[in-house]
């Protein structure tokens, strides 16, 4: 074994090396204060093995991208745990280079004859940072999608050349592959290269010009080895056992909605270290935005880079502690308002609960079996996402659903004129419908002229005082409410099958019954007709055109003939309608956990 | 930079060394560990799911026996791909009987390229390293690098003469059949 290292070392001359790479001095003895250089190396390494890892799952494209990562998060043994790693550990890296300027600040590190190893660091700075950007883009989900989208318009922005960056960093006129393809070379190939060659530049450079200790030296010199490796050592596990109590808690890292352009994403931010320029834009309205976005950040990146020359006059390293502590300062309370500001925000509350809806729905989908056109062409057709949007757009101007637009957001009560569609077609919803009193409410018919037609009339005129009559209602309710079909009232419609039959014959009666005016199976003049009332079909045809003679005719107040304007598609109308009616797709088996 | 005449500061702290030996190594192993794990994942992956498929009907064979190429057609899921009723291979099927075929999965028990049939010369042929085998499927040519027959597939005639097939794929280069 000696003989074989003997001959290793006459080649290679590795025990040199060792020595050189172990034995430095370190003046004044090893102190926790010097760890943060070699932590942000360590975790580097940690990002390059973590990184080609996800690399042999990752997929590139823009109806691969988010599906191959879906499938490292929730199918890939333990992907869940490679990608939280990769996810927090570049969390980490921002504090700790935070954490290792203010070091080099403080101690003055930057001063001659160390100036040149100062402004790698601080290149080093910001490719990392330009890690970070290209990374959150990766996985093609809502979030990444337009955060991306606004910080390459932001670099479109720049004076002069930017109109010419964009289409070479999106990789043409608009977001997809090629964005993807060209952001995957920049975050796995190109920068880290960078970094790799100018990190080898700075700790050459560290080693050339010896550890800046901190002053006054009053300890005898100590090695590299083993103190303050250890001191490094246990620095990076501190950092690991935090980052790894993250990746644990939340189950790897997140994974939004796939990307769609043509869909609002009012839950859009940027990664909590860059909200502080998120926040920075909003003082800065119209056309003092270039101010936000690239002036204030470019002069402080270049007063960053003069701090060695500034370092050289008598007040510069109190001008320089002073800059960099204002600018961190800034930076925090910027991040602080912006945090404030959504916590106060009630519709970008409301747009994350239906952004994480909307991811968690994606996964359901994609469980089943992605399609090659990519699991948006899944999330598009969905009864699930698409029915509230739909409602939003289409239907919210006038009706309610539970009280909210759909997607939950509250309305002025002033613009309900129709009634509100929850439980549209079950017994509770009748319940109330074939009521005097409540029919006249909001929730009814209290907005629309039907407020004062024949069937508000019937009703008042027929309110049920008998036991009996009580009785009657419940079976007409039982009875019209079966016309519906719904899923969920299946096993109920079977079970009182003997009140629903009862309730039919009562419907049938021509001269009491709801066949005095309504057309129901073989009997009745009048429409709406309730044959089929409140199924599927009856829906999409109502909603194809409530002013069809079937339905409201003339009577129709107001509602849209939404199929026959073509304002709507007939596969838009079945989304809405089977979201009303509850009827989405549902998992056979139970979602499968991430951690399996 | 230290002059390597000079010998290193004297602090042979066992103690120190061995903690930063335990804790050194400690952090450097949890990211090649978490990327191993993810690497090992195609092992736990079974790949012989599938049950009998449809290729074709007897009324498409000819009575001479001659076989004929029909793809498979079954659900391919690729990943997180999940596609259904497309070509996931091919089979040659040949009519043995009234009622009765006989299914050769077209990939070449070596080394798994596409075998053709060469219908001059009653055999089937494999382009890349030359595998002949005869109708049957046997081992033609002593000399063949196939080191077993053509791979039979687990098929049977259904109802009005629908021909089912169990389609597999078999361990390539072993003498025996085994599947994957």
């Amino acid at each position: 074994m000696k003989n074989a290292l003997a001959w290793l070392d006459q080649r290679t001359g590795y025990k040199a090396l060792v020595h050189e790479a172990l034995f430095e001095n370190v003046p004044g003895g090893a102190r926790w204060r010097y760890v943060w250089g070699s932590t942000l190396t360590f975790f580097f390494s940690v990002q390059v093995i973590t990184g080609l890892f996800l690399w042999m799952s990752y997929s590139p494209s823009s109806q691969t991208a988010w599906e191959s990562v879906y499938f490292i998060q929730h199918h890939v043994w333990g992907g869940w745990f490679l990608r939280g790693l990769h996810h927090f550990v570049a969390q980490a890296m921002t504090v700790l280079l935070v954490l290792h300027l203010m070091q080099v600040i403080i101690d003055g590190a930057y001063k001659a004859p160390r100036e040149v190893n100062y402004w790698f660091g601080v290149l080093l700075l910001l490719l990392i940072l330009a890690l970070s950007l290209t990374g959150y883009l990766l996985p093609w989900d809502q979030n990444g999608y337009w955060a991306t989208a606004v910080s390459t318009n932001i670099v479109g922005m720049s004076p002069g050349i930017g109109p010419s960056l964009l289409p070479l960093a999106v990789g043409g006129a608009s977001y997809g592959h090629l964005t993807l393809t060209r952001f995957f070379a920049l975050h796995a190939g190109v920068i880290p290269g960078l970094i790799i060659v100018l990190i080898v530049g700075h700790v050459y450079l560290f080693r050339r010009h010896g550890l800046t200790p901190k002053q006054p030296v009053t300890r005898a010199d100590e090695g590299f080895w083993p103190e303050q490796v250890l001191r490094d050592a246990v620095a990076c596990l501190a950092v690991l056992l935090v980052v790894v109590f993250f990746v644990v808690r939340e189950h790897g890292a997140p994974l939004g909605a796939p990307a769609d352009p043509s869909e609002q994403f009012s839950a859009a931010r940027p990664e909590w270290y860059f909200l502080f320029l998120f926040q920075l834009l909003k003082y800065f309205p119209g056309n003092a935005e270039i101010i936000g976005a690239i002036v204030l950040p470019t002069l402080s990146l270049v007063v960053l880079v003069a701090i060695p020359i500034l370092g050289r006059w008598k007040l510069g390293h109190r001008f320089n502690l002073g800059f960099v502590g204002v600018m961190l300062f800034g930076i925090a309370l910027l991040s602080w308002q912006a945090v404030a500001a959504d916590r106060k925000d009630a519709e970008f509350q409301v747009a994350r609960v239906g952004a994480a809806r909307d991811a968690a729905r994606a996964v359901e989908l994609a469980n089943g079996g992605v399609p090659i056109t990519g699991a948006l062409s899944l999330v598009r057709d969905d009864a699930y996402t698409q029915g509230p949007r739909l409602f939003s757009r289409n239907c919210a101007s006038c009706h309610r659903y539970d009280g909210h637009d759909g997607l939950g957001n509250a309305l002025p009560t002033d613009s309900i004129s129709a009634s509100d569609l929850k439980g549209f077609g079950s017994r509770a919803w009748l319940t109330g419908f074939l009521n005097a009193d409540t029919i006249l409410t909001k929730r009814y018919w209290g907005g629309t002229e039907h407020a004062e037609g024949d069937m508000a009339m019937y009703l008042s005129d027929h309110i049920p005082e008998t036991e009996q009559a009580r009785a009657t209602r419940e079976n007409v309710v039982m009875a019209l409410s079966s016309r519906a079909t719904l899923p969920s009232q299946a096993a109920l419609d079977a079970r009182d099958s003997v009140r629903i039959a009862a309730g039919i014959q009562f419907m049938r009666d021509t001269k009491a019954g709801c066949a005095e005016c309504h057309v129901f199976q073989d009997v009745g003049t009048d429409s709406p007709e309730l044959t089929a009332w409140g199924s599927r079909q009856w829906m999409i045809d109502f909603v194809s055109d409530p002013a069809h003679p079937r339905f409201f005719g003339r009577d129709n107040d107001r509602m849209p003939s939404f199929a026959k304007e073509k304002s709507l598609s007939d596969r838009e109308i079945a989304l809405v309608v089977d979201w009303i009616r509850g009827e989405w797709y549902r998992p056979k088996v139970a979602t499968p956990s991430p951690a399996r | 930079m230290t002059d390597p005449h000079q010998s290193p500061p004297d602090r042979r702290n066992f103690v120190s060394k061995a903690a930063a030996v335990v804790v050194g190594g400690l952090v450097a192993v949890v990211a090649p560990v978490a990327g191993l794990v993810t690497f090992l994942d195609p092992l736990r992956r079974k790949s012989d799911t599938r049950g009998m498929v449809r290729v074709t009907s007897l009324t498409s064979l000819p009575d001479s026996g001659e076989p004929r190429k029909f793809p498979v057609l079954d659900t391919l899921v690729d990943a997180w791909n999940k596609t259904e009723n497309v070509p996931v291979g091919s089979v040659y099927v040949q009519k043995t009987g009234d009622n009765a075929v006989r299914v050769l999965s077209a990939v070449c028990p070596h080394l798994g390229c596409s075998v053709g049939f060469n219908a001059a010369n009653k055999g089937f042929y494999c382009p890349c390293h030359k595998s002949s085998f005869s109708l049957d499927g046997a081992i033609l040519d002593p000399k063949s690098p196939s080191p077993r027959a053509m791979d039979e597939l687990i098929a049977e005639v259904r109802g009005d003469g629908d021909v089912w097939v169990k389609f597999q794929s078999f361990r390539k280069g072993s003498p025996e059949k085994i599947p994957v």
